[in-house]
């Protein structure tokens, strides 16, 4: 019964221009609610580093800063690729659409492959909260709760990076179905709005994560 | 159609219908428009989708209840004979579980919401459809997901989850229970989002903001906690799921982490919660009391503000929960004034109710008794949560029956009578036929008097000490909690009538007109039941909502009839 015409138009809607705006907002509100989502997280960061800063110091120094930031370029990267590809769906240029979502797309999983490379040096030393958990030879301390959250955190990040290339699959296909014009390209615009959005969560987890514990109590205020 | 319209001032009326005549022989409407299983199952049609809701809405409302008749079965007696205290535990919490995820939260938006909001700003849908067909599926799996937690023995941690028992040391189906409400909250979410953008973008020329009826604010309040919220509780199960898994220590004290951040985080989305189930009630009430007084909202203004306001304070207060859990008494005593904050805009709207109803021509109809009641027992409930939010008054009666009493006078009184009353108040509307009017009244009198005998008991057995979720209690406590299994009886019985009579109206009730009521609003210019698209022209708003006539009563009834 959603039916849609050949603009692609929705039947409920009485312009592409209102179609437009709706999905923009929805987006947008959903955004909002992807924030709230991380914001549980960053709380319990928050919470526990002012409990155990020394902790959250040790574990930090823990992390492959140098991994880190080539993460942090790459991911950057993607959304420069990603703004292009919107660029050009504005333009209903669909095969440079296609061209731009798989560079974001191939950036994205380099950003994952690193990330595996990381996630499997903190195997190697028993970084892995749970059973196996050793940090300088004690077992289980308060880094450990550093590391559960390092490894909630990157992992939701990444999971959600996981949807984003699934979402640019979809891209790609209708892309190649010529399907953008420039009065209908909202579906590239609204993924490129939620790849910019995974990005800045990364904007946040890298300093937080990675280098805010590597200066030493004067950073913690002590 | 652009969404900030000036209004037509010089625009003509769309045909209004001339008189409320009989139907004829119906048209194509929504409901007729097509038959067979998957034009119900794959629909994308608000209305069609909100049936849906509403069907397995009653389901778990059963499931729930029947959760319900047991505990007040076992409390009957002083000693625990009938339940034993790991099953008691976990019968009250797949009542909790149960009523707040699968009724409380989703009843009047996902049915009443879904129907309504489209109609009442003049749209032919909410903003994504298909979204919001994904919400009631999304939602149908936490029930699946919960239904098998219950089949593998269920959960004893209470609803709310309380870490550490919840994450270390209960043997039950935690993790699951978890997943269920992790998913359910999506459903939740995406039909907030859906209100939100469609109030935003799909209302009709001239339906400005201040012209909307209370209710869409109220939907649109309860999108924005929805939004806002849900995603907490989502995360913070996530976790506890992780906990409970991986053991990965986040709100485990051994490994230096902190269950009260549990409580935070859990009260930060639960307490807003309690005003994503009753925002929408009071968007029920504002249209029964203004269409059976036949008389403009008192103060629509303060009541649009008052309803953000609730929403807005609602996400400061939810500290009023840990006033015995090693929170500051600093914080404590912030909380406890922000909660007595809140109740000023839940006061006016009780205030502007009754004011509506004064001098006005009151017509006691089923939705319109389901009303009253809501205003007798939302007030109880209201007052007894400043008593609560109070520190010193909520260490007494900390976890006792006066807090069971509480809510369940704000939810039960408060929510499930309004939904009720919505229910009857547009059952015309969403079928098309009317339901039997004094079996509507004979069950709304039964559920005022069931549910104060059932409820009232329980604020002095609260008062005098006796705590919740306890399978037995001394003997003198006896009479009080008979008292209370009685009204419990009765008032299942007040809920079953509708149960039975509704659906018996489907087919033997009268045929309605558009407009039984002589109500105000877009949805009674349209068919009953509506086409699928609801209206046949885009409607253009020329007026405010609730424009009854003014002047005095006598000149009001001599146009009524």
């Amino acid at each position: 019964m959603s039916s849609v015409d050949a603009t692609g138009l929705a039947h409920h809607f009485e312009d592409l221009e209102q179609q437009h705006e709706s999905a923009t907002l929805g987006m947008w509100a959903f955004l909002i609610t992807e924030i709230m989502f991380f914001g549980g997280l960053f709380g319990a960061y928050v919470v526990y580093r002012t409990m155990y800063p020394e902790a959250w110091e040790n574990g930090s120094k823990e992390l492959d800063v140098f991994l880190g930031a080539l993460n942090t370029t790459v991911l950057i990267g993607s959304s420069l690729t990603m703004a292009l590809a919107v660029r050009s769906a504005q333009h209903g240029k669909n095969r440079q659409v296609i061209g731009f979502t798989f560079l974001t797309m191939v950036l994205g999983f380099v950003f994952l492959g690193v990330k595996i490379v990381e996630y499997h040096a903190k195997w190697e030393h028993h970084l892995i909260p749970g059973p196996h958990f050793m940090f300088e030879g004690h077992l289980g301390g308060h880094e450990e709760l550093f590391f559960a959250l390092y490894f909630v955190m990157t992992g939701t990040h990444a999971f959600h990076m996981i949807i984003g290339a699934g979402l640019m699959i979809w891209v790609i296909l209708k892309a190649a179905r010529n399907e953008y014009t420039p009065q209908h390209h909202s579906h590239v615009e609204m993924i490129g709005l939620y790849w910019h959005f995974v990005d800045i969560v990364w904007i946040f987890l890298f300093p937080l994560l990675y280098l805010l514990g590597r200066h030493g109590h004067a950073s913690i205020g002590h | 159609m652009s969404s900030t319209v000036a209004p037509h001032a010089a625009a003509p009326r769309p045909d209004l219908p001339a008189t409320d005549g009989h139907a004829v022989e119906p048209r194509e409407n929504y409901l007729n428009v097509d038959y067979g299983w998957k034009s119900w199952l794959l629909s994308t049609d608000h209305k069609r989708i909100a049936v849906m809701y509403l069907i397995t809405i009653m389901f778990m409302i059963l499931v729930g209840g029947s959760f319900a008749i047991l505990l007040r079965l076992e409390l009957a007696t002083p000693a625990g004979d009938l339940l034993q205290s790991e099953t008691y535990n976990k019968i009250f919490t797949m009542h909790g579980v149960v009523m707040v995820f699968f009724f409380l939260i989703p009843g009047i938006p996902a049915v009443l919401g879904n129907f309504l909001v489209p109609i009442m700003i003049g749209a032919k849908d909410l903003a994504f459809p298909k979204i919001n067909l994904l919400s009631y599926y999304i939602f149908l799996a936490g029930i699946t997901l919960t239904l098998i937690a219950v089949a593998m023995g269920g959960v004893d941690t209470g609803w709310t989850f309380y870490t550490p028992y919840s994450s270390t040391y209960a043997n039950s189906q935690v993790a699951l229970a978890a997943i269920a409400v992790f998913v359910t909250g999506f459903s939740s979410i995406l039909t907030g989002l859906n209100f939100i953008v469609t109030v935003h973008k799909m209302r009709a020329p001239g339906m400005t903001w201040f012209r909307l009826p209370l209710f869409i604010w109220a939907q649109y309040a309860t999108s924005l906690i929805i939004m806002l919220g849900t995603p907490v509780i989502a995360i913070t199960v996530a976790l506890v799921g992780l906990e409970r898994l991986f053991h990965i220590g986040i709100f485990d004290p051994t490994y230096g982490g902190d269950p009260v951040l549990f409580q935070h985080m859990f009260w930060f989305y639960s307490h807003p919660a309690v005003y994503i189930m009753i925002l929408p009630a009071m968007g029920v009430m504002s249209e029964l009391v203004t269409a059976f007084s036949k008389k403009r909202v008192f103060g629509y203004h303060i009541m649009a503000f008052s309803t953000l306001a609730i929403a807005v304070i609602g996400f400061f207060v939810w500290g009023h929960h840990l006033f015995v859990s090693g929170q500051s008494t600093y914080a404590g005593v912030m909380f406890s004034v922000i909660t007595m904050l809140v109740a000023v805009p839940s006061a006016i709207k009780v205030f502007n109710w009754v004011s509506t109803m004064y001098r006005g021509d009151v017509w006691l109809t089923t939705p319109m008794c389901f009303a009253i009641a809501f205003l007798g027992l939302f007030t109880v409930g209201g007052l007894t949560g400043i008593f609560l939010g109070a520190m010193g008054f909520d260490i007494h009666v900390h976890d006792t029956y006066f807090v069971v009493a509480h809510f369940h006078y704000v939810m039960v009184g408060g929510m499930v009578t309004a939904f009720f009353g919505g229910i009857h108040f547009w059952w015309p509307k969403m079928f098309g036929r009317m339901y039997p009017e004094n079996m509507g009244r004979i069950s709304a009198a039964i559920i005022f008097i069931g549910f104060n005998l059932t409820f009232f008991p329980q604020f002095i057995l609260g008062y005098m000490g006796m705590p919740r979720r306890y399978h037995f209690y001394p003997e003198e406590w006896q009479v009080l909690n008979v008292l209370s299994t009685a009204g419990a009886t009765l008032l299942g019985t007040g809920y079953l009538l509708p149960m039975i009579y509704l659906p018996w109206s489907l087919k033997f009730g009268k045929v309605a007109s558009k407009n039984p009521w002589g109500a105000k609003g877009l949805e009674w210019q349209i068919d009953s039941p509506p086409t699928t698209f609801n209206f046949d022209k885009v409607p253009i708003v020329t007026e405010e909502a609730y424009a009854y006539p003014e002047g005095s009563r006598h000149q009001r009834e001599a146009e009524v009839v």
